[in-house]
């Protein structure tokens, strides 16, 4: 599989269809492991990383989820290439750093997505739409499975999966969710609920991280701590967290709706306004503004056919995607330009928001159930 | 108020994060709370950087001059990256990793998920230990016979083992 091909199709979580698909955008786990009595990629001179991806990368190709892979040395990539992977969350940014002796291996739906020689020897990863971290769990345990039993992975039986990094240890998972929370964010609730979920010993971050405030209304929770409890357990723990941010969040839509509508017809018309109009746009306007489309979809004040092209700007906005779909290098200003101008082509048949369409209900006391896909 | 890392800038940055009712503050000067990533959320856990701070100090406690036999890593590797050179330093700062893992995380003890590998090797460790009990019992009531069968049961499981 060739990086056109990641380019040209949106993989399967960014088309957002999972359960809780308006609040959850995506649900990630990724796992850490390590080959025993070898150095971690941190500490490895360039000879045995590149040993070690020898022997690592032939296995996980091998496995048959990665049928028809896309696997690439990080030495072969371009840095935009690199750059457009970690707009898409498939490697982290410090894996976009790495060359010669990394490598990253996914699937072909971009569901599965393994590093070689991040920090760790092995970093595997699921992504799912929507609330799924039971699913994607599932998916990359099966991997792992899998994979120790063709390769001496390091594990102590007291302190489990062994990591370069003591904060991993144990389970080695991180699991985290991206939450679209522009009514929290709206109603001045959000700081609230970040410093709630601090307490109880799970992290919240910005989307990629540009200080505390968070674009796009955008934030991720993660599990803090890897090492005194299950796997299922850190999951379990973390989804009804993010359940119950989920019921903050529509409770604080229709406290919108009832109470300022005003501030939010005011809102949803300017982003309208400036999305289909403006010239020059910088990324974080962008998503700023794309969230509040976002939100109006959910609300109703456009049909719901006019999810899919908000969702797709949210991706195709970025710096890197927009200069690898039209072939160039561009500077800030011309990608501002650039930007605009295909917001403005992909809204153009977009029509006015209808608050008259925005529904109102009782604040809801508690969650319909989830679709039971899980 | 110094910055706790570099300890001779004024700190403009005062992090506060509380685990499990535990409470800990870091206080950094902006140059300072740049390189830490502090800025960058997404790269930032305080765990890291207390790591970065105080770990060193604590791996000290345990192995004053200790080096890793499979990788050459030493305290003073960790102190400047916060990160440890292989699976086997686990081992060799055992001591002082200890007490910093206690504070890290919730507790101290894997209870996930088990390697089919690892789960074999506890299994062969156990019987291990029932055999060489018996032997043990075989030998005092002076029954060579059953020590006898007892001791080549041991030697096939050890090459069970090393495989």
């Amino acid at each position: 599989m060739k990086f056109n091909q990641i380019m040209a199709s949106g993989g399967e979580w960014l088309r957002g269809e999972g359960p809780h698909h308006q609040v959850v955008v995506s649900s990630r786990v990724r796992l850490a492991r390590n080959l025993r009595h070898r150095a971690f990629p941190g500490w490895a001179k360039k000879a045995e990383r590149t040993l070690i991806l020898e022997q690592i990368k032939p296995r996980v190709e091998e496995l048959p989820e990665m049928q028809d892979s896309f696997s690439e040395f990080l030495s072969d990539l371009s840095a935009l290439e690199k750059q457009v992977l970690v707009e898409r969350h498939l490697i982290s940014r410090e894996h976009a750093a790495k060359g010669i002796g990394s490598a990253v291996v996914m699937n072909r739906k971009q569901t599965l997505s393994i590093m070689i020689n991040e920090e760790d020897h092995l970093r595997m990863q699921s992504i799912r739409s929507g609330l799924q971290l039971k699913s994607a769990f599932k998916l990359v345990d099966k991997i792992d499975s899998v994979l120790e039993g063709k390769l001496d992975i390091a594990y102590d039986q007291r302190l489990g999966y062994l990591t370069a990094c003591p904060t991993n240890v144990g389970t080695g998972m991180r699991a985290s969710a991206m939450l679209h929370l522009p009514g929290l964010v709206l109603s001045d609730l959000i700081n609230q609920v970040i410093q709630a979920v601090n307490k109880i010993g799970l992290a919240v971050r910005g989307l990629y991280g540009e200080g505390t405030e968070a674009m796009g209304n955008l934030f991720q929770i993660s599990n803090q701590t890897t090492l005194g409890e299950k796997e299922d357990e850190i999951i379990a723990r973390l989804t009804k967290v993010i359940e119950t941010i989920i019921e903050k969040e529509h409770d604080a839509r229709q406290v919108l709706i009832q109470k300022k509508s005003d501030t939010l017809s005011d809102q949803i018309g300017r982003a309208y306004g400036v999305l289909t109009y403006a010239h020059a746009m910088t990324s974080k306007e962008a998503l700023n503004l794309l969230s509040i489309m976002k939100l109006a979809v959910d609300l109703g004040a456009f049909s719901e056919d006019r999810r899919l092209p908000i969702d797709e700007l949210f991706i195709d906005t970025q710096p890197a995607h927009l200069q690898k779909t039209s072939q160039q290098k561009l500077n800030a200003e011309e990608r501002d330009f650039l930007r605009a101008q295909i917001i403005r082509e992909r809204l153009k048949n977009f029509p006015k928001p209808d608050m008259n369409k925005v529904a109102r209900e009782p604040a809801p006391k508690s969650l319909p159930a989830p679709p039971n896909n899980e | 108020m110094l910055c706790d890392v570099c300890k001779c800038n004024d700190a403009s940055v005062f992090l506060t994060q509380i685990i499990e009712g535990k409470m800990q503050k870091v206080n950094l000067c902006d140059a300072c709370s740049k390189e830490k990533g502090v800025q960058d959320p997404t790269g930032f856990a305080l765990a890291d950087l207390l790591l970065g701070i105080g770990a060193a100090e604590e791996i000290e406690k345990g192995a004053p001059t200790q080096k890793c036999v499979v990788c050459g890593f030493t305290q003073v590797d960790f102190k400047k990256t916060g990160r440890l050179g292989c699976s086997e330093c686990y081992v060799t700062f055992s001591e002082g990793l200890g007490s910093l893992l206690k504070v890290m995380h919730k507790g101290t003890e894997h209870v996930g998920k088990l390697p089919q590998r690892a789960f074999r090797q506890i299994e062969l460790t156990d019987k291990m230990r029932s055999l060489a009990t018996n032997l043990e019992k075989a030998v005092a009531e002076e029954n060579y016979e059953d020590a006898a069968t007892l001791r080549d049961q041991i030697k096939q499981l050890e090459h069970q083992i090393a495989d």
